[in-house]
């Protein structure tokens, strides 16, 4: 009995907040707007019984579907938001790799201060730290200012409102995502593996490719997935860093539920956005899998 | 392996001055006296007292905090039943769906949970304001609790527990005197965890919350949209402040149990 609510009040919870809310998204997604507020055609008028319901489904249809193919903005922010996923997960890679492998190779006593080092921006205001880089990257910025005092270029370079500064801002803010669990796969690395690698005439460089590479493969593979999946949906980077032309899924099905009250065609977003995530999620899910299989 | 080699401190040292240079930047400038965030015109702290003039900030500042209290504690229960029911409850209609709708949250888009609550809360004509950001909130973090708590009830041995049923206790004994004092650090860094992420949400907020109740990030949002200011950055040195004490502090104590737990043992050890 006791177990019985234990796992019910949970449950429901999620059913009630999780579950539910998204088949309204899937269920709107398919209606029209009637006035632009709710209640949207059709309604589903269960006191009808049978034929009220069968009169339900057959109203429901894919044009905020077809809208969103005919439309291209929708397409052309959904390949964006693809591209600047993977290449900024790319660069995070790149930035982040050395940071994982130095810390795995510190001296044992300082590893829990490098650590706490990484996981300390974690915890601090996702939203401050993208909103310091726009003092840093602006017109007359920090970063201006020092290459203008140093002489490296004579005019004000434009990063602020441009790809460029989406590309620092995502790479620095899924920086620690991506340092964590390469760090956990290389600190439990064997260093002797190294060492005999060496002995049977490796170069250093031929002993990190072949050896250390492949041993922090699960941990490369899913810092890249927790980098690339809640980029993909990102809204604040690109709407405060971007500009005009940076053109990302998360900002425009934000645009389309508060300045133009769509919200037929909002849901209708957030149902492809969905479909999109699925594959990296389904993929990700199956990584973390093996890996838990492996370590057993 | 006892010393970095060259490579190894240069790529800390560019790692961590790329993770920290942009923060102190914001902190020094939260300091200066000119109205022009880039250029320094001396020493001052009167940002930080026009902050604390500034009504709207403060009440954004007091509706944040309720929130975070209110949503972290009931996401800490909601989230360590559910990680309970997950590894010890064993089989139950629908578990499958139950762990997908735990596992979900954490890696859906922002937008799309911020959305789809607030489709249901008109839906059920529930008026928008702090009650609805709680529930949106919970829902998420809970989802972040139980996955802290269960990775550690999965490693803590399951025989004492039982040890505690043979001996007498009821089962809720048995949790209370047994299981959650092993889970606590876990259950605790849950609550932390469930906090920060509650104090840090613009988007979910955005969505769930009315015009009766704008939280922190939102008025943060807004106001940082029209540029930089100094005004946010003396706010934005005090939340930084705030964290950093919290982390450090939690680090120690975590640390000093650790330690202690160490000696137990070994006076354990050496008694036999």
């Amino acid at each position: 009995m006791r177990r019985a609510v234990l796992i019910a009040v949970p449950y429901v919870w999620l059913l009630a907040l999780f579950l539910v809310p998204f088949f309204i998204v899937l269920k709107i997604s398919l209606s029209d707007t009637a006035l632009a507020i709710p209640p949207y055609t059709p309604t589903l008028d269960l006191s009808a019984g049978w034929a009220g319901i069968r009169d339900f489904f057959s109203q429901l249809d894919l044009e905020n579907f077809v809208w969103l193919t005919e439309d291209d903005l929708y397409w052309k922010a959904y390949l964006s938001s693809v591209k600047i996923a993977l290449i900024s997960t790319v660069l995070t890679l790149i930035v982040g790799y050395p940071i994982a492998y130095a810390m795995a190779r510190a001296p044992e006593e300082w590893r829990p201060t490098f650590m706490m080092l990484v996981i300390l921006p974690f915890w601090t205001s996702f939203l401050i730290r993208v909103y310091a880089w726009m003092g840093i990257l602006s017109n007359e910025g920090y970063l201006n200012q020092l290459l203008l005092w140093t002489g490296i270029i004579s005019t004000p370079l434009t990063i602020l409102n441009t790809n460029t500064a989406v590309y620092i801002g995502i790479v620095y803010t899924y920086l620690p995502f991506m340092i964590l669990p390469i760090y956990s796969s290389l600190e439990r690395m064997d260093g002797s593996l190294i060492e005999a690698a060496e002995d049977l005439g490796c170069s250093r460089l031929q002993a990190f490719w072949l050896i250390t590479i492949p041993l922090s493969r699960p941990g490369i593979i899913a810092g890249c997935f927790l980098v690339m999946i809640p980029v993909i949906g990102e809204f604040v980077i690109p709407s405060l860093l971007g500009g005009s032309g940076t053109l990302m899924i998360g900002k425009v099905l934000w645009e389309e539920f508060f300045s133009n009250r769509d919200w037929p065609v909002a849901s209708a977003v957030a149902v492809v956005l969905l479909l999109i995530l699925v594959i990296p999620i389904v993929l990700f899910q199956r990584n973390q899998q093996k890996q838990t299989e492996a370590e057993q | 392996m006892n010393r970095l080699s060259w490579f190894n401190t240069v790529s800390l040292t560019l790692g961590f001055a790329f993770l920290y240079i942009p923060m102190i930047i914001l902190i020094i400038f939260s300091f200066n006296e000119s109205k022009l965030v880039t250029v320094w015109a001396g020493f001052s702290t009167k940002w930080y007292g026009e902050l604390m003039q500034n009504q709207a900030f403060l009440d954004a500042a007091w509706v944040t905090l309720r929130v975070a209290v209110f949503s972290s504690t009931l996401a800490t229960i909601l989230g360590t039943a559910a990680a309970y029911v997950l590894v010890r409850g064993g089989r139950f209609f629908g578990r499958t769906l139950f762990s997908g709708m735990i596992y979900a949250p954490l890696v859906m888009p922002e937008v799309i949970t911020g959305l789809s609550l607030l489709l249901l809360f008109i839906g059920i004509g529930l008026d928008r304001g702090i009650l609805t950001i709680v529930l949106a909130h919970t829902t998420f973090s809970m989802c972040f609790v139980s996955v802290v708590v269960s990775s550690r009830l999965v490693t803590f041995d399951r025989s004492l527990e039982e040890a505690a049923l043979d001996l007498g206790c009821s089962p809720a004994q048995a949790f209370r005197l047994v299981t959650l004092p092993i889970i606590a650090p876990a259950v605790i860094s849950g609550w932390l965890l469930a906090f920060t992420l509650s104090l840090d949400d613009l988007v979910i907020a955005s969505f769930t919350s009315g015009p009766s109740a704008t939280t922190l990030p939102i008025k943060i949002f807004s106001a940082v949209r029209l540029g930089v200011s100094p005004e946010i950055n003396a706010l934005s040195t005090l939340m930084i402040a705030v964290v950093t004490v919290g982390v450090i502090t939690a680090s120690l104590v975590t640390k000093r149990a650790m330690v202690r737990q160490k000696q137990d043992e070994l006076a354990a050890a050496s008694a036999e």
